[in-house]
C-alpha cells in the first residue's frame, strides 16, 4: 500500500471557454492548473492556500473524480482518479463552503440520512452518528428543521456533518468555514482535529482563505497561485525562510501620495504592502534586516508622513504568501475580481 | 474519549453491490415520496389545474354530442398527463437542477451508481404522481359520472406497469442527455410539453390520426399505454383503439428494454463526457 493518500504528477487542466456571441466561434483557453506535483502522506492534514481563482477548487474536483485533468495524473488512496474512479469514490468525501446541496423540503436528519445511504451505511448507525455529529457542531436542536429554513451558517454546519458522516479515508474540505461565526469555526476545527487524531490513516485536504486556520490546523501547506504550486512545506519551515528578514508593521498618518512601488524600489525593501485606514495608513514591510528601517523612515519623513506606531513581528503565512506571490492574498483577489465578472 | 465521540470517530461497515444499489434507490426516492407531500401547493397545481383542462374537454365533447366514453377517455388522459409532467419536469431536466444545487457532484462522487439515483428519482416520482393521478380519476369520475367496465385486470395492470416503466425509462434516458445542458434544459422541457399532449392522445383516441402519425407517436410510451388502458376499461374502447391490446403490450415491452438499456449506456457515456468537459459542477464553482 502506498504511503501517499494523495499524489499528483505534472497535473494540469485547461478549460476551453466560449467567448460572447460576437466571438462565439473563438474558443479561449484558461489554464486553471499547471504542472502540479504534490504528495500528501496518510494521516496528514494538508492545506492549500491561495486566492480565488488560484486553482484550488479545480485541483479538488480532479482529486474527487469530478473533473478530468488535461495533462498528468493523480492518485487518491493509491488509486488513479481517472482510470479507476470507482475504487476512489468509496474512500472519499467532500464539503464545499457555501454549497446548497440536499433538499429544502427534507429535515436536517433526513438530508444527512439520504446522503449516508449513497455510501451504503446502515440506517441505524447513520442516524446515531448524525445525532452525535450534530451535537459536536452545535446543530442538534435543529435536527428536525427543514433545511430550507436554515441560515447559511447552519446549512454549512449540516454540510460539514455530511462530509464526516461517511467516515472517508480522505476528506476534502473546500473553504469549510466560509460563512461560519467564530464559535462555529472553532467547533469545526475541533471536529477536524479529533477526527484525524482518532485514526492515523485518515487524511484531510483543506483549502482555506484564512491564514490563521491554515497555520493552526495544517501539518503542511502548499501555496498556490495562477494554477501553480509556488511553495509546499510545513508552516514552520515556510516561515523559517523569512525569519532572517525583518518584518515590520507601521501605522502612519495619511500617505501623501506614497505608493508601495516607491518603497519596493529600495534595495533593502523586499516586499511592501500599503493599506489606507481611517485617517491614516498601515504599512506591512519585509526588509532585508532591521537597519533597513532607517531608509523607510527617511522616505516617510520626506513625504511628511508621521509614524504613529511600529511593531516588529514574527513572520506569518500571510508574509510567506506575500513573499512568494509578491502581493497580499487580498490584493490578488481584488485584481482578479474585475476579470471574473467579465 | 467519551462513548458518543467514539461512535463519531470510529469506522463503519458499509454495504456494496446490489444492496448499495437498492439503498440508493430508496434514499433518492425519499425526497419525492415524503418531502414533496409537505408542500401542499401540489393539490392546486397538480390536481385542480389539470381538472380544468379535463372539464373543458368534457364540456366540448358533451356539447357536440360525442359518445359518453369520450368523457371517460378525457378523465383517464387527464390523470396520465400528471405522469408526463412528472417525467418532463422532474426527470428529464432534473439533473440540471441537481447540478445547480451541487447535488449532482455529490451523487457522482459517491460510490453509488448514477443509474440507481435515476431509478430512485423515477420510483419516487411514480409513487408521488400515482397519488395525484388517482385523485384526478376519483374527482373526474364523481364530477362527470364516468362508468368503467374493466375487461381484464391483469392486462390493465400489465399495461400500466409497462407504460410507466417505459415512460420513466425514457425520462432516465433524456435525463442523461440533459446532463450536459445548462439553462436551455428548462426551455427544451417547455418546448416538449404541449406537442406530446397532442400526439399522445391525452384527450382523444389516437385512432383519429393517420396510421403513420399514430405509429410515430407510439414511440412515446404513454401513447400506447393510454390507448390500451382505454380499450381495457371502456365497453366501446376496443372499437376506438389504435392496435390490438396484446400488440400494444408487446411494443411496450420492447420500449421498456430499449429505454432502460439506452439510459444505462447514455448515462455512462454522458458522465464520462461531462467529467472530461468539466460540466458536473454548477457554473459558479
Amino acid at each position: 500500500m502506498s504511503n501517499y493518500a494523495i499524489e499528483t504528477k505534472d497535473l494540469g487542466r485547461v478549460y476551453k471557454i466560449r467567448g460572447n456571441k460576437k466571438e462565439s466561434q473563438i474558443r479561449k483557453e484558461l489554464i486553471a492548473l499547471q504542472d502540479v506535483n504534490l504528495t500528501v502522506e496518510r494521516g496528514e492534514l494538508f492545506g492549500l492556500l491561495g486566492p480565488n481563482g488560484a486553482g484550488k477548487t479545480t485541483l479538488i474536483k480532479i482529486l474527487t473524480t469530478l473533473l478530468a485533468p488535461t495533462s498528468g495524473w493523480a492518485r487518491v488512496a493509491a488509486h488513479d482518479v481517472i482510470k479507476t474512479p470507482n475504487l476512489v469514490r468509496p474512500l472519499i468525501n467532500m464539503v464545499s463552503g457555501g454549497e446548497s446541496s440536499g433538499y429544502g423540503l427534507l429535515t436536517v436528519r433526513e438530508n444527512l440520512w439520504m446522503f449516508s445511504q449513497f455510501y451504503g451505511m446502515p440506517s441505524k448507525e447513520a442516524n446515531e452518528r448524525i445525532v452525535e455529529l450534530l451535537k459536536i457542531v452545535g446543530l442538534e436542536d435543529r435536527i428536525h428543521t427543514k433545511s430550507s429554513d436554515l441560515s447559511t451558517g447552519l446549512r454549512q454546519k449540516m454540510n460539514i456533518v455530511r462530509g464526516f458522516l461517511t467516515n472517508p479515508e480522505v476528506l476534502f474540505l473546500d473553504e469549510p468555514t466560509l460563512g461560519l461565526d467564530v464559535g462555529a469555526s472553532r467547533d469545526v476545527r475541533k471536529l477536524i482535529r479529533g477526527w484525524l487524531d482518532a485514526d492515523k490513516n485518515r487524511t484531510l485536504l483543506l483549502t482555506t482563505h484564512y491564514m490563521v486556520e491554515a497555520e493552526e490546523l495544517c501539518d503542511r501547506v502548499a501555496i498556490i497561485n495562477k494554477g501553480r504550486v509556488l511553495a509546499c512545506d510545513t508552516p514552520a519551515n515556510l516561515k523559517r525562510d523569512l525569519q532572517r528578514d525583518a518584518i515590520f508593521e507601521i501605522e502612519t498618518s495619511p500617505l501623501n501620495g506614497l505608493t508601495d512601488k516607491m518603497l519596493a524600489e529600495q534595495a533593502e525593501v523586499k516586499k511592501a504592502a500599503l493599506t489606507e485606514t481611517d485617517g491614516g495608513a498601515k504599512l506591512e514591510l519585509v526588509l532585508v534586516d532591521e537597519s533597513a528601517l532607517a531608509t523607510v523612515i527617511n522616505i516617510l519623513t520626506q513625504k511628511n508622513i508621521k509614524v504613529l506606531r511600529f511593531t516588529k513581528r514574527e513572520p506569518t503565512l500571510e508574509d510567506v504568501f506575500m513573499e512568494r506571490v509578491g502581493q497580499r492574498m487580498e490584493d490578488v483577489e481584488k485584481e482578479e475580481a474585475p476579470n471574473e465578472s467579465k | 474519549m467519551k462513548a458518543n465521540e467514539r461512535l463519531v470517530y470510529s469506522a463503519s461497515e458499509k454495504v456494496t453491490g446490489w444492496r448499495l444499489f437498492i439503498k440508493t434507490i430508496l434514499a433518492r426516492s425519499y425526497p419525492r415520496i415524503i418531502g414533496q407531500q409537505r408542500e401542499k401547493s401540489w393539490i392546486f397545481f397538480e390536481i385542480f389545474m389539470p381538472m380544468l383542462a379535463v372539464s373543458a374537454y368534457v364540456y366540448v365533447y358533451r356539447a357536440i354530442g360525442a359518445p359518453e366514453e369520450y368523457v371517460g377517455f378525457v378523465v383517464v388522459g387527464g390523470a396520465m398527463t400528471a405522469f408526463w409532467m412528472n417525467v418532463l419536469w422532474s426527470m428529464s431536466s432534473q439533473l440540471y437542477w441537481e447540478k445547480e444545487t451541487g447535488n449532482l457532484a455529490l451523487y457522482i462522487m459517491a460510490p453509488n451508481s448514477m443509474m440507481a439515483v435515476l431509478l430512485g428519482m423515477a420510483l419516487g416520482g411514480l409513487v408521488a404522481t400515482t397519488l395525484r393521478a388517482a385523485a384526478i380519476i376519483v374527482l373526474g369520475t364523481l364530477m362527470f359520472q364516468v362508468q368503467f367496465t374493466v375487461t381484464s385486470f391483469s392486462q390493465l395492470f400489465a399495461v400500466f406497469f409497462l407504460a410507466m416503466t417505459a415512460l420513466y425509462g425514457m425520462g432516465m434516458m433524456s435525463a442523461s442527455l440533459f446532463l450536459l445542458l445548462s439553462r436551455e434544459a428548462w426551455h427544451i422541457s417547455n418546448l416538449a410539453q404541449e406537442p406530446i399532449y397532442l400526439v399522445s392522445g391525452f384527450y382523444f383516441p389516437i385512432k383519429s390520426f393517420d396510421f403513420w402519425v399514430a405509429a410515430a407517436a407510439s414511440f412515446i410510451p404513454l401513447t400506447l399505454g393510454l390507448d390500451a388502458m382505454r380499450q381495457l376499461i371502456f365497453p366501446s374502447g376496443a372499437s376506438l383503439g389504435f392496435l390490438n391490446v396484446n400488440v400494444e403490450i408487446a411494443v411496450l415491452i420492447v420500449l421498456c428494454v430499449v429505454f432502460l438499456i439506452g439510459a444505462k449506456f447514455l448515462l455512462d457515456y454522458m458522465e464520462r463526457l461531462a467529467i472530461r468537459e468539466g460540466r458536473i459542477t454548477e457554473n459558479r464553482r
